[in-house]
């Protein structure tokens, strides 16, 4: 009898190959904090180093079973995995720490009263309160970006639709580039310099610290909204030309429509980055104690600059406070701190909730 | 209203990059005249300089005259806007207005010029540009729905409509149904022979069929050689450029030996 069966070669072919249990990172994980936090305890270890030692043992371990079971490409591909969601906790915990601090230490201090009241004639622990640098935050926030967002919308405008590839174009691009870098104290120093010449060397008031502030912010706005222009494709600009719109219209109604939402976003990412500026207020508008709308004349209090005068000059601890007790400011300052997160946080949703109504609708 | 173009001795440059030379054409008014030749010999070039739009890309300029109704395009005293108001333009991808709806990507020419109308009289305008586009009743019902949630063909028909909205004498075509599948294709060759007895249509095609079945005469452009600028080969009737033309190397590429 003849044999004409012919071995079915690619019948074999391995496509699967073996592979870790689901569970197998929960597991490696479970037993890693497990190891860790035995070690941690017979040594005395604080939290930091028990965290650390349990990611360390946790990247070492997956990837040893992974290469045993796995194979190398498997193995790689665990190691890579588990690095970068070490990394995302890495970049997390302190985020989710950091709220979690000013909300447990700053709560307690927020009340209606500490809202709406200011800080003149307040001494030791009587009911003290920020209203007066939650306007100056505002109001000098405010002015600043009343000044940035139109000169920093025309300078994006400028370099991406008329100055394209020309020298003066170069040149702005450069600068912006440098004022980015400029330290903030050196923003505040040069506006107490520039209204010093002109209004004498007592002058302090809250429209130089939006001056300083508007310094930090146009390079922001500048970069930002170039960007979001640059994404606007030509398409749409010949589109407009070719309707006969003139250009200034085809940029006013058809370039900065499309791109509104990101440069919402960037305008409000600028002002996120100045409203926590102290440096250059502390030098130009000054510190007080009462509530002051005009930033025309007299001191001016931001949140920034109330929270580092609070922690530097605490005031003492009453002598009938429990003990432990601290200082009246350090509880005020970290009351600030929230109320200045939610101001930030609420400005950025505004922004978002603007942005999603502007933005390019599809389908 | 619709008129005919004149093109003497056209040459067009890129910055110092001498792109087309010597273009001399007549083309008719109320027609469909169809350029076609080889990738990158300067068909979109010449196109884009006949309603200015060539002069948006920095560096570029133009030399030579073109004359429509007796006034010379590039003149001093000759607005480019003006111009191209009387001159519309339809592109090769089509590009609605993502920020606008249906309507007011049709409307659009009217709205950016801020041009004030009565809410009938821009209905009627959208009716009629949309029934011309032959988009009307596929979209009668959705039109505050954005335009980018068309099909491409149906943005394309957008793209016509808003064009035509603006009633423009000339409308010029670059490869409108190159990114098209063939119904949609059809659907805008059907719109261009209707549109023909209204406007003067330049349409440039990489599809020789295409310019057989939609165009009244032909262009054919070519490079002189590798690295020279292109030309204009042979302009004649469409029915003599694909049967009978004059040109060796037209019959070359109409037949598909080269190119």
């Amino acid at each position: 009898m003849t044999t004409t069966e012919v071995t079915p070669t690619h019948a074999s072919l391995p496509l699967t190959g073996p592979r870790l249990p689901q569970w197998a990172p929960a597991l490696v994980g479970l037993l890693a904090v497990c190891a860790a936090g035995l070690l941690a305890m017979l040594l005395g270890w604080g939290i930091v180093a028990f965290a650390f030692l349990a990611a360390l043992l946790f990247v070492v371990a997956l990837p040893l079973w992974s290469v045993s079971v796995e194979g190398s490409r498997g193995a790689v591909d665990r190691l890579t995995t588990s690095l970068i969601w070490v990394a995302f906790a890495g970049a997390a915990i302190p985020l989710l720490w950091l709220i979690w601090t000013v909300l447990s230490k700053g709560l307690p201090a927020i009340n209606a009263a500490f809202l709406t009241y200011d800080m003149r004639n307040v001494v030791g622990d009587d009911q003290g309160g920020i209203y007066h640098a939650i306007m100056g935050t505002l109001i000098i926030t405010g002015i600043a970006a009343l000044i940035s967002v139109p000169i920093g919308l025309f300078c994006a405008i400028y370099l991406v639709e008329y100055g394209k590839g020309t020298r003066l174009a170069r040149w702005i691009t450069f600068l912006v580039d440098v004022m980015t870098g400029i330290p903030s104290i050196v923003a505040g120093l040069f506006a107490l310099a520039l209204f010093v010449l002109i209004f004498g060397p007592q002058i302090r008031f809250g429209f130089g610290g939006s001056v300083a502030l508007s310094l930090l912010m146009i390079p922001v706005v500048v970069r930002s909204t170039e960007e979001m222009l640059r994404l606007v494709p030509d398409d749409l600009r010949e589109a407009s030309y070719a309707l006969g719109v003139p250009k200034w219209r085809t940029i006013t109604k058809v370039v900065l429509p499309t791109s509104l939402g990101g440069i919402i976003t960037g305008v409000m990412l600028a002002v996120a980055r100045v409203i926590g500026e102290t440096a250059p207020l502390l030098v130009i508008a000054g510190k007080t104690d009462s509530v002051n709308l005009n930033p025309f004349s007299e001191r001016m209090t931001t949140l920034p600059v109330y929270i580092y005068y609070s922690v530097t000059q605490p005031g003492t601890v009453p002598f009938d406070a429990p003990p432990g007790a601290e200082a009246p400011g350090i509880e005020r300052a970290w009351g600030a701190a929230l109320v200045l997160i939610v101001i930030v946080m609420a400005l950025n949703l505004i922004a978002r909730l603007v942005g999603r109504i502007f933005a390019v609708k599809k389908g | 209203m619709a008129k005919s173009i004149d093109v003497s001795d056209l040459d067009i440059y890129y910055g110092d990059f001498l792109a087309v030379q010597g273009v001399n054409m007549t083309i008719k008014a109320r027609s469909v005249t169809a350029f076609i030749g080889p990738s990158g010999c300067g068909k979109s070039t010449v196109l884009r300089s006949l309603n200015r739009m060539h002069e948006v890309i920095p560096g570029a300029r133009v030399e030579g005259k073109i004359m429509v109704d007796g006034q010379s395009l590039y003149d001093p005293s000759i607005d480019p806007v003006a111009v191209r108001r009387q001159i519309g333009m339809v592109f090769q991808r089509p590009n609605p207005f993502p920020t606008m709806s249906i309507y007011d990507n049709v409307l659009a020419g009217n709205r950016l010029n801020s041009k004030r109308m009565k809410k009938a009289e821009q209905d009627a305008i959208v009716e009629k540009s949309l029934r011309g586009a032959n988009l009307w009743n596929e979209v009668k019902d959705r039109l505050n729905k954005p335009g980018m949630g068309l099909s491409g063909g149906q943005q394309q028909r957008l793209c016509i409509a808003r064009a035509i909205a603006v009633e423009p004498q000339v409308l010029l075509m670059d490869e409108p149904c190159s990114a098209l599948d063939p119904i949609s294709t059809s659907a805008i060759e059907d719109l261009i022979h209707e549109l023909k007895s209204e406007f003067t249509i330049v349409i440039v095609t990489h599809n020789m069929q295409q310019a057989a079945r939609v165009s009244d005469d032909t262009g054919f452009f070519n490079l002189k050689a590798a690295g020279q600028p292109g030309q204009l080969v042979e302009m004649n009737a469409t029915k003599k450029m694909f049967s009978n033309p004059d040109n060796e190397a037209t019959e070359a590429y109409i037949s598909g030996r080269f190119g």
